[in-house]
C-alpha cells in the first residue's frame, strides 16, 4: 500500500471539499433553473437557457477573469459581500468553490432538466384532481421523479469540478492549502524541477478518483432503478 | 342535486358546445365516436382545461362560471378522475397511491368505508407493490380505488377499459356495477363502446363533432335512431329490463318476463337477483305479419307499430310497442309505459309487408342475438 504524503492528502481533501461544496450549493439553483426551463413557459426562457450554458463554451480562464472582475474585493458585488457578510472569495477556497460551481452548473441543469422532461405530464393532472397544489406536486412528484437525473447531474458536476483548473487559478490563484486543488498541484509539480514523480503520483490519484466517482454513480443509479421498479 | 354542464370551447378542428343536465346518481355514459370531444369535455369538468365560456355545477356547487368569474382549480373541484392509462405514480407504492388523494382531503371517508372499497376492489394484497409490478387490470383497479378514496362528489371515467383486453374488461366491469349499485356517487363514464353503455349506464349523453346532441335515460336514448353516432351504427338497438322467471339449465336457456311477454335467452346462471338488462340490436329483430310457426327463433312477440322512421336511405327503423293494443283503442306514438323495441328492416321489406302505424304484428328474435346482463338491483 502506497501511502500518500501530507501535501498530497492536503490537495486531495481540498479538491473533495471544494467540489463537494460547489455541487451542494449549486444544487438548489440547478433544480430551480432546470424546473423553469423544463416546465415553465415564460418570455426570456431562451436567454436563461443561453446564460446557463455559457460556462460550457467560454474558456475557463475567461470565466475566472469575469469572476475576478465581479467578485474582487474592490469590485461592486465583491466589496458589498465583503462589507455586509464578511464573505471574501478572492484568494480563498470559497472562491474556488464558486468558480467550480459556476463552471459545473450546466452539467447539473442539463441532467435534471432531461429527467424532468421525461416525467409524464398526465401524472401532474392526476395529482391535481387528487387535491395536490403546485408546491405539493413539486415535492411529491417532480423532485422524486427527477431524482435519478439530480444524482446523475450531481456526480457529473462533481467530476467536472474536480478537474477545474483555468477558472480557479485565474480567480483565486494557486495557494497551497487554500486553493491548490489536485489539478493545480499537478501543474505546480510539473513546473518544479525534479517534480516528475510527484506529478505522476498526483495524476494517478486523480485517475483513481475519477474511477471511484464513476463506480459510485453506477451503484447509485442501479439502486434508484431497482427502487423504482420494485 | 344534479350536474349541469353548459360550456363552449374552441378545440382544434371544431368548437365544443356541451349543454346537458344529469342526475347525480348512477352512471351516465358520455357516448360518442373517437375524436368527438369526449375527453376534452371531462377535462373541462375536472378543471384540467378551461372553457372559453359557460357554467358548470357539480352537486349544486358552481365550479365554473365565466360571468361570475368562478373557476375552481381542479384540486378544489372534488372530482375523482380515472384516466384511460391509470396514471399511477411510479415511485410510490400501491398504498401510497391509494391514499394520495385521501391524505389531501379534509373531508375524509370514514375508515370502514375506505376498507370496504379496498376490499371490494381486491387490492389489499397489492398494497406494498409498485405500479410497475401490476397487471393492466390491477393498475386500473388501483386507479379507481385512488379516485374513490379521495371522497369525490363525482367520478369521471375516461374510457377506463379501452386499454385492456377482453378478459381484463370482464374483470373490471363488475366493479363499476358494484359502484353503481352500492355507492351513491354519480359517475360520468366516457366511452365509444355501446356494449359498455348498455351494460352499465342509467343515463346517456350523446356527443358528436363536439356537440352534445341529446341526453336522457339509456332506455330512451338507445332506442332513438335519429342520433348520428347511434343511428349509423351496426349495433343500434334497444335496452330492455326483464326478470328471470325460470330456467332450463339442461337446455342452456333462461326464461324471462318483459312487461308480460315471455322471452327466451341463452342461460344466465342463477343470480340472487332476477333482474336483467337485455340489449337487442335493431338489425336482429324481424317483423312478421302473422305469428310464424316451425321456425328456430324462440321469441315471437306480439307488438304494435308505433313509429316508422325513414331517415336512412335503404333501411327503415320501426318502433314496436310490446303487446297488441286492444282493438278500437287509438294508437299513438308515445310508449305508454310499455317498453318499445326497435327493428331495422330494408325499405323493400317494409313496402312488401305494407307496414303502417298501429298495425299489430309480431317481432321475431333469435335467442342467441340477445345480450343478457344480470343486474345487481332493480333497474
Amino acid at each position: 500500500m502506497i501511502s500518500l504524503t501530507p501535501t498530497e492528502i492536503e490537495a486531495l481533501l481540498l479538491s473533495l471539499r471544494i467540489s463537494g461544496v460547489a455541487v451542494l450549493c449549486a444544487l438548489p439553483f440547478a433544480i430551480l433553473v432546470a424546473t423553469a426551463l423544463a416546465l415553465g413557459r415564460f418570455p426570456g426562457r431562451f436567454i436563461l437557457d443561453a446564460i446557463v450554458h455559457l460556462p460550457l463554451i467560454l474558456p475557463p480562464v475567461v470565466m475566472g477573469y469575469l469572476l475576478l472582475i465581479g467578485f474582487g474585493t474592490r469590485a461592486p458585488l465583491g466589496s458589498w459581500l465583503y462589507e455586509t457578510f464578511d464573505i471574501r472569495f478572492v484568494f480563498s477556497w470559497t472562491g474556488a468553490a464558486l468558480a467550480s460551481a459556476i463552471v459545473s452548473f450546466p452539467f447539473q441543469v442539463r441532467a435534471i432538466r432531461l429527467s424532468l422532461e421525461n416525467v409524464n405530464h398526465g401524472l401532474y393532472q392526476a395529482a391535481e384532481t387528487l387535491g395536490a397544489g403546485p408546491v405539493d406536486r413539486f415535492f411529491s412528484l417532480t423532485l422524486p421523479l427527477a431524482l435519478p437525473g439530480i444524482i446523475a447531474g450531481a456526480i457529473t458536476a462533481f467530476a467536472a469540478s474536480l478537474g477545474e483548473f483555468g477558472a480557479i487559478i485565474t480567480f483565486v490563484s494557486n495557494i497551497p492549502g487554500e486553493t491548490r486543488t489536485l489539478p493545480l498541484a499537478i501543474y505546480t509539480a510539473i513546473q518544479t524541477p525534479g517534480g516528475e514523480l510527484a506529478a505522476a503520483r498526483l495524476a494517478a490519484l486523480s485517475i483513481g478518483l475519477a474511477f471511484a466517482g464513476l463506480l459510485l454513480s453506477e451503484i447509485a443509479m442501479r439502486h434508484i432503478r431497482k427502487r423504482a421498479l420494485a | 342535486m344534479s350536474i349541469t354542464v353548459s360550456i363552449s370551447h374552441k378545440l382544434g378542428k371544431f368548437d365544443l358546445d356541451a349543454d346537458f343536465h344529469i342526475p347525480d346518481t348512477g352512471i351516465t355514459a358520455l357516448f360518442g365516436p373517437s375524436g368527438s370531444g369526449k375527453t376534452s369535455l371531462i377535462n373541462i369538468i375536472a378543471g384540467l382545461e378551461t372553457p372559453r365560456q359557460g357554467h358548470i355545477e357539480i352537486s349544486d356547487r358552481v365550479v365554473f362560471d365565466h360571468r361570475q368569474r368562478i373557476n375552481l382549480p381542479a384540486r378544489k373541484r372534488r372530482v375523482g378522475y380515472v384516466f384511460q392509462d391509470a396514471r399511477l405514480f411510479p415511485h410510490k407504492t400501491v398504498s401510497e397511491n391509494l391514499y394520495f388523494g385521501a391524505r389531501r382531503n379534509a373531508q375524509k371517508l370514514p375508515r370502514e368505508e375506505q376498507s370496504a372499497i379496498l376490499e371490494m376492489l381486491g387490492i389489499l394484497p397489492l398494497m406494498g407493490r409498485r405500479p410497475a409490478a401490476l397487471s393492466g387490470g390491477e393498475k386500473q383497479r388501483v386507479s379507481l380505488g385512488r379516485a374513490l378514496l379521495s371522497n369525490p362528489d363525482i367520478l369521471l371515467l375516461d374510457e377506463p377499459l379501452s386499454a385492456l383486453d377482453h378478459a381484463r374488461k370482464q374483470e373490471i366491469l363488475p366493479y363499476f356495477e358494484w359502484l353503481r349499485d352500492h355507492r351513491k356517487i354519480p359517475m360520468l363514464y366516457v366511452t365509444h363502446a355501446i356494449d359498455e353503455v348498455a351494460r352499465l349506464a342509467d343515463h346517456m349523453v350523446v356527443i358528436d363533432q363536439g356537440k352534445t346532441l341529446a341526453s336522457g335515460s339509456v332506455f330512451e336514448m338507445l332506442g332513438r335512431t335519429d342520433l348520428p353516432p347511434l343511428a349509423g351504427r351496426f349495433d343500434a338497438g334497444t335496452v330492455l329490463s326483464a326478470r328471470i322467471v325460470s330456467r332450463d339449465p339442461k337446455a342452456e336457456v333462461s326464461f324471462l318476463d318483459c312487461a308480460g311477454q315471455r322471452l327466451v335467452v341463452p342461460y344466465l346462471g342463477r343470480p340472487a337477483n332476477p333482474n336483467v338488462r337485455l340489449h337487442i340490436r335493431a338489425r336482429d329483430v324481424m317483423i312478421a305479419k302473422t305469428a310464424p310457426t316451425g321456425i328456430s327463433a324462440n321469441n315471437v312477440i306480439p307488438v304494435t307499430i308505433t313509429k316508422i322512421s325513414q331517415e336512412n336511405r335503404d333501411t327503415v327503423d320501426i318502433s314496436l310497442r310490446l303487446g297488441h293494443d286492444p282493438d278500437g283503442r287509438h294508437q299513438h306514438d308515445t310508449a305508454n309505459g310499455q317498453p318499445v323495441l326497435h327493428a331495422r328492416i330494408t325499405r323493400w321489406s317494409a313496402h312488401r309487408l305494407k307496414l303502417g302505424l298501429g298495425q299489430k304484428v309480431f317481432a321475431v328474435i333469435k335467442s342467441v342475438t340477445v345480450d343478457g346482463q344480470v343486474a345487481d338491483q332493480a333497474i
